[in-house]
């Protein structure tokens, strides 16, 4: 603890490249995932197909998965954001095709009825449904993420995983301790977050 | 010209066998409440989505006020047409007001409007605004959501309703109350409605006329009475229980039985009914009272006199 008191610069500087990392991966991995989730909604095979090798890549472990970017992408936060797209993927995508799924037949027939396009259909209705168990699937993508990144500091890519690899090879405990807090504590504050916004979209269905 | 006219209309399904909906000719006139009546199966939900085109028909043309439904697009189309399921459909995540919304917003009224609309709508159909404008459809009781629904079907202020079944998920008392609500509605809007049911006696309550399905085949198209009086084969004979005096009795009004005033009537404590009671009400009146003869009633004036005689002679 009197490790992050101390270092201030050194803690925000670190938790500045964790976040930059975990965040862009997952932006990215959002605008790749939303477009894939509708294309997998309009077929049952393509969808088992595309989950089933989405979960193949997630079972790779991920210090493998980045030793096997190495050579594409560089030592760099590069390899370790590619990494964190492949894995949140399919979390995301999984998490959107049921969610959207989920939402009744006869709903999406009574937004036809009234006279919805296919767009307003999905953007009013479908997808304001879907949110819950889409926000859902973010919360488990966000914590993966952080506890991936952390492995990102073996690849020069920084990050709070630098204070970890830091501590274990000049058995500095104070830095492993300071390490493991704040990556814990980014991972409660943006998932309290997510809950927050899962809740709005609950209260709306007045439930 | 009539409101909407099938013709020819067939569906036939990619992979089954059977044909939905074969050859089905009939016209609804401008502000009659026809139902489609039959068995599941029958083809009437069909019939009935094949209207906003919800469903595409394999050959054959329905025309609205007169033109082509296929001359305009489709969801065009189903912005002027009111759309009730039995599901009810409400969106789930959105308020009472934002559900009635829907169509106008779609239309692109003004807010101003929209507003307006809503609580006029909810006014109709005997949800006070101020107390039901705010809340979720998971806040209310399933007669509540549907009148809602039939709300929401109105609120684009469509000549031509359609409604799928919409009673058939409430139970049997709150139905009677939507039945009647929905009778009262239609007494002052005049909309032209299509009305799909499995049962009969909510056919018969609600029917100017019935269409009479069975097997994607329209049996028989005509008013409750006329099927009940001269049901067209076995099928619809059996189907809407012809053979059951007490119903048809229901549907014939005390005014056609009824005798005139004789000339030296003096009204004498007799049992009065009025004179757009059913034949039914009148005999439950008769036998219950034990009475021979009813006074004939408009209002609280006498204006006939009915006798258990005459309505057997009205079944002859």
């Amino acid at each position: 603890m009197t490790y992050i008191l101390n270092n201030p610069d050194v803690i925000l500087r670190l938790t500045g490249q964790h976040l930059y990392m975990t965040l862009t991966a997952l932006v990215i991995s959002l605008a790749i995932a939303l477009p894939l989730s509708l294309l997998l909604l309009r077929s049952e095979r393509l969808a088992n197909g595309v989950l089933g090798l989405l979960g193949v890549l997630y079972t790779i472990p991920s210090i493998a998965l980045l030793i096997l970017l190495l050579p594409v992408f560089g030592l760099n936060q590069k390899s370790v954001i590619v990494a964190l797209i492949i894995y949140t993927q399919v979390i995301l995508v999984r998490n959107m095709v049921v969610g959207m799924k989920g939402v009744p037949a006869y709903i999406l027939e009574a937004a036809k009825g009234v006279g919805m396009s296919g767009w307003q259909s999905w953007r009013r209705v479908q997808l304001p449904l879907a949110m819950p168990v889409i926000i859902a699937g973010l919360r488990i993508a966000i914590i993966v993420a952080i506890a991936i990144a952390t492995i990102g500091a073996k690849f020069g890519a920084g990050g709070l995983g630098t204070l970890l690899f830091d501590g274990i090879a000049q058995n500095r405990y104070d830095k492993i301790v300071a390490g493991s807090v704040v990556v814990v504590l980014v991972a409660i504050l943006l998932n309290r977050l997510l809950i927050t916004a899962e809740r709005h979209y609950q209260k709306r269905h007045g439930s | 010209m009539s409101a909407i006219r099938f013709e020819n209309v067939s569906k036939q399904f990619a992979n089954v066998g059977h044909t939905a909906v074969a050859d089905a000719t009939f016209a609804v006139a401008e502000g009659s409440f026809v139902v489609l009546l039959g068995p599941s199966g029958c083809g009437k939900t069909t019939l009935l989505k094949m209207v906003n085109r919800l469903i595409e028909p394999t050959s054959g043309v329905i025309y609205l006020d007169g033109q082509d439904s296929r001359a305009v697009d489709a969801t065009t189309l189903r912005r002027q047409i009111g759309y009730v399921i039995q599901q009810i459909g409400l969106f789930p995540h959105m308020t009472v007001a934002e559900n009635v919304a829907i169509v106008p917003d779609l239309l692109k009224w003004s807010k101003e409007d929209i507003a307006a609309r809503v609580d006029e709508m909810l006014a109709l159909v005997d949800l006070p605004p101020a107390q039901y404008r705010d809340r979720y459809p998971a806040q209310l009781s399933g007669g509540q959501q549907q009148r809602v629904g039939v709300a929401r079907a109105l609120a684009g202020d469509p000549k031509v309703i359609l409604m799928d079944e919409p009673f058939g998920a409430v139970d049997a008392i709150t139905r009677i109350g939507l039945q009647d609500a929905l009778l009262q509605l239609q007494r002052r809007l005049h909309k032209t409605i299509l009305f799909v049911t499995h049962d009969v006696e909510e056919a018969l309550r609600l029917a100017d006329k019935m269409v009479v399905m069975k097997d994607g085949r329209v049996h028989q198209y005509d008013t409750p009475f006329n099927i009940l009086k001269n049901p067209a084969n076995d099928f619809v004979r059996e189907l809407v229980g012809a053979d059951d005096m007490v119903r048809q009795l229901g549907l014939i009004r005390v005014e056609a039985a009824m005798q005139p005033l004789p000339p030296d009537f003096t009204h004498n404590g007799q049992p009065t009914i009025p004179q757009d009671s059913s034949l039914r009400q009148a005999l439950s009146l008769l036998l219950g009272d034990g009475v021979t003869t009813l006074v004939v009633t408009d209002g609280a004036e006498p204006v006939g006199v009915l006798t258990l005689r005459q309505i057997q002679r009205y079944r002859e």
